[in-house]
């Protein structure tokens, strides 16, 4: 049994302006110990599928139907007061921007310690302790004086260290990660990666790594899922991704995928954006903008196809016409891998 | 620096605006016409001129003004602020015996404020839009309309005269006894209404907007219960709003005692001051105002310390 498996979510937000499906139907599992990476354009869904998971998200937001299991507990029929020995315990979370995320009126140190004494009954003493222990863990210099500094003595950087200490506090199965290096400069950045990257399989702990950058999956992550306009359009292994894509969308995304340390307009080369989630264009919902679109496009919603068994077994699957053959002319892409990425996946896979 | 230095470079601080307080109603006095000696005259008409203009001298009433408050002026800085003229009193003497009355007033005023407006103020933030909310916006924006004395003659029509339970008349027990609170209730409330709609509105809007920031998702995602979630991480934060607007309601409670002690024959500095008024008791005026000047500087410096308490980030600074 997958850790974390996650059918049919669907989550909406009842806006003045209509009904916002944000999440749409969304399946996807994750093992324990896994690393996966969810990529996808601004406004894909990837913030609301990861607050769904510890069941936050708030009014005007819904989730509408689905399940989310963890070791095949579904979430979404606990009580609050059972999702709450989750959240935190179970299930850590990352936030994008670590300076608004700690409260600037506690110690750092509390903000640690008062998940630990809530979830495993330790003393104030012990608590104390072992959050040293973690600020320590997480790199920060001498942690037993830090502990008990405020938020804004800290850098950016030690910030969301200090995050991160939080949310591997209690030590959880799944970490939610939502984009957890945006706020800092590249330097910083690729430190918390491996920071993060060396905690996880320290810990065994299974990652969810929320990224607008396809450069940090290829570093990071063991499977990814792409997201578009709230669907998962395409989940692979992250070599097959890198070297065999099968959407469209995400042949889009590596045609402009940003070298380390580059700030230029990420994911902005696909032309036009992403479609007005109230009123969903019929068929694919990425034809506006698809190269190939045919007219079965417009007319056609096109299912999660499996394409192909990866190498270890997880598999390859897509949402595009092309797989049930729909299609009239197909997709004509080539993939042209580029040194300097291949050489990153490869460093992945020989590890 | 230190909090001790904070503290005194803030009570210097407050010198020139004092000095610029009694230089004012030093002025507006004297620009309003009649002094104590008319009203004197005034109520006792058989006093012959040549002994109006005695008394004046006696006071030092004919010299320049400038004169006159540099005279005064004088007697402040060694610890003298003249004599009541028509009882021959110390002013210090009348102003300590009614000071007390006063901060009985104003602290009920401002316990019955804060125990309203807090709890209020959290409910209506975390219930937003809800029924519980328009109700408690409703009663707020009552609170702030109704003028003082009219809020103190309906209570007292209501809950003294129709139901008798509480007693009108001034106070004839001390202070400090237990009973005098059945005398403090209608004239506290009555002072501490309109603060307590001012703060529970504040109180509203700061938490419903901490209420959104991302730390309070970050709370929630650790699993602290809902109730940590309000009452450890977003109250502190809303109440740093709250105490930047405390002094400015200290203030308003202040001038609402003179209304309400007014109203419910309450012997505190507010009634004293319109009797002063009445008979141009200058002395007697300077003393109060300079007085309530120095009470609300401190009620400033007193909001300012509970803001660096709870503020981290402001503490700092000091
Ligand atoms: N509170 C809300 N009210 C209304 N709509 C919302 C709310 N929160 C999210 N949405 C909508 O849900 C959609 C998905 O948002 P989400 O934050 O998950 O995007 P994202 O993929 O995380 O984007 P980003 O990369 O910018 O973080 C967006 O279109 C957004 O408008
Ligand atoms: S279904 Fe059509 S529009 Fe959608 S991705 Fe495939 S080719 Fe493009
Ligand atoms: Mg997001």
């Amino acid at each position: 049994m997958a850790l974390l498996e996650v059918n049919d979510l669907t989550v909406s937000f009842y806006t003045q302006e209509g009904v916002v499906t944000a999440v749409d139907n969304l399946s996807y599992t994750i093992e324990r110990g896994e690393k996966f990476g969810v990529v996808g354009e601004s406004g894909a869904g990837k913030s609301v599928t990861a607050l769904s998971l510890l069941r936050l998200i708030e009014s005007p937001g819904e989730i509408e139907s689905g399940e989310i299991l963890l070791d095949g507990d579904n979430l979404l029929e606990m009580t609050t007061e059972e999702i709450r020995q989750i959240r935190g315990n179970r299930i850590g979370m990352i936030f994008q921007d670590a300076q608004t995320a700690l409260n600037p009126v506690y110690t750092v140190g509390e903000q640690i310690s008062e998940a630990i004494r809530h979830h495993l009954e330790y003393d104030s003493e012990d608590a104390r302790e072992r959050s040293i222990e973690l600020l320590d863990q997480v790199g920060i210099p001498d942690a037993e004086n830090r502990y008990s500094d405020y938020p804004h003595e800290f850098s950016g950087g030690m910030q969301q260290r200090a995050v991160i200490a939080m949310a591997l506090s209690c030590d959880p199965d799944v970490l939610i990660a939502d984009e957890p290096t945006t706020a800092l400069d590249v330097t910083t950045e690729a430190k918390i990666l491996s920071l993060l990257e060396e905690l996880t399989d320290e810990f065994d702990t299974a990652i969810q790594l929320i990224t607008h950058d396809l450069g940090v999956v290829a570093e990071l992550c063991d499977r990814v899922m792409v997201m578009y306009a709230g669907q998962a359009v395409e989940k692979a292994p992250v070599e097959e991704l890198y070297y065999d894509p099968k959407h469209p969308y995400t042949v889009g995304l590596m045609s402009s995928i940003p070298r380390v340390g580059d700030d230029s307009d990420r994911l902005r080369t696909i032309p036009g954006a992403m479609p007005d989630l109230i009123d969903t264009p019929p068929g694919c919902s990425f034809h506006p903008r698809c190269p190939y679109a045919e007219e079965a496009c417009t007319r056609t919603e096109p299912g999660m196809i499996t394409t192909g068994d990866g190498a270890n077994g997880s598999q390859q699957s897509a949402r595009c016409l092309e797989y049930t053959n729909d299609l009239q002319h197909g997709l004509g892409f080539d993939v042209t891998i580029d040194d300097d990425l291949s050489e990153r996946v490869r460093g992945e896979q020989h590890e | 620096m230190s909090l001790q230095k904070f503290i005194l470079k803030r009570i210097l601080a407050s010198v020139p605006v004092l000095f610029g307080v009694s230089v004012v109603t030093f002025a507006l006095m004297h620009i309003t016409p009649g002094d104590i000696v008319d009203q004197l005259v005034a109520a006792n008409p058989n006093v012959p001129s040549h002994e109006a203009a005695r008394l004046r001298r006696e006071f030092g009433l004919d010299q320049p003004v400038w004169v006159q408050y540099l005279d005064w002026m004088q007697g402040v800085l060694t610890g003298d602020f003249g004599e009541v003229y028509s009882s021959s009193r110390d002013v210090s003497a009348v102003v300590l015996a009614r000071l007390p009355e006063t901060i009985a007033l104003g602290l009920f005023g401002w316990v019955f404020a804060i125990l309203i407006a807090i709890p209020g103020g959290i409910y209506a933030a975390v219930n937003k839009d809800q029924l519980g909310d328009t109700v408690s916006r409703f009663v707020a924006l009552s609170g702030i309309s109704i003028p003082n004395f009219w809020l103190g003659l309906m209570l007292m029509a209501v809950f003294a005269v129709q139901l008798d339970w509480f007693p009108t008349l001034d106070p004839q027990t001390s202070l400090l006894s237990p009973s005098m609170l059945w005398w403090l209730i209608l004239p506290g409330v009555t002072i501490g209404t309109a603060a307590a709609a001012n703060m529970m509105r504040i109180m509203r809007t700061s938490m419903a907007e901490e209420l959104n920031k991302e730390y309070v998702t970050a709370a929630r995602a650790k699993g602290l219960p809902e109730r940590t979630v309000i009452l450890k991480h977003v109250l502190r934060n809303s109440l740093i709003s709250v105490t930047t607007v405390a002094a400015f309601l200290t203030a308003s409670i202040v001038a609402g005692s003179v209304v309400v002690e007014t109203v419910f024959g309450w012997p505190g500095l507010g009634r004293e001051l319109i009797d002063a008024v009445h008979l141009r008791e200058i002395n007697l005026i300077l003393a109060i105002t300079l007085f309530t000047g120095f009470f609300i500087v401190l009620a400033n410096l007193l909001a300012d310390i509970v803001y660096a308490l709870l503020d981290p980030r402001i503490r700092d600074e000091y």
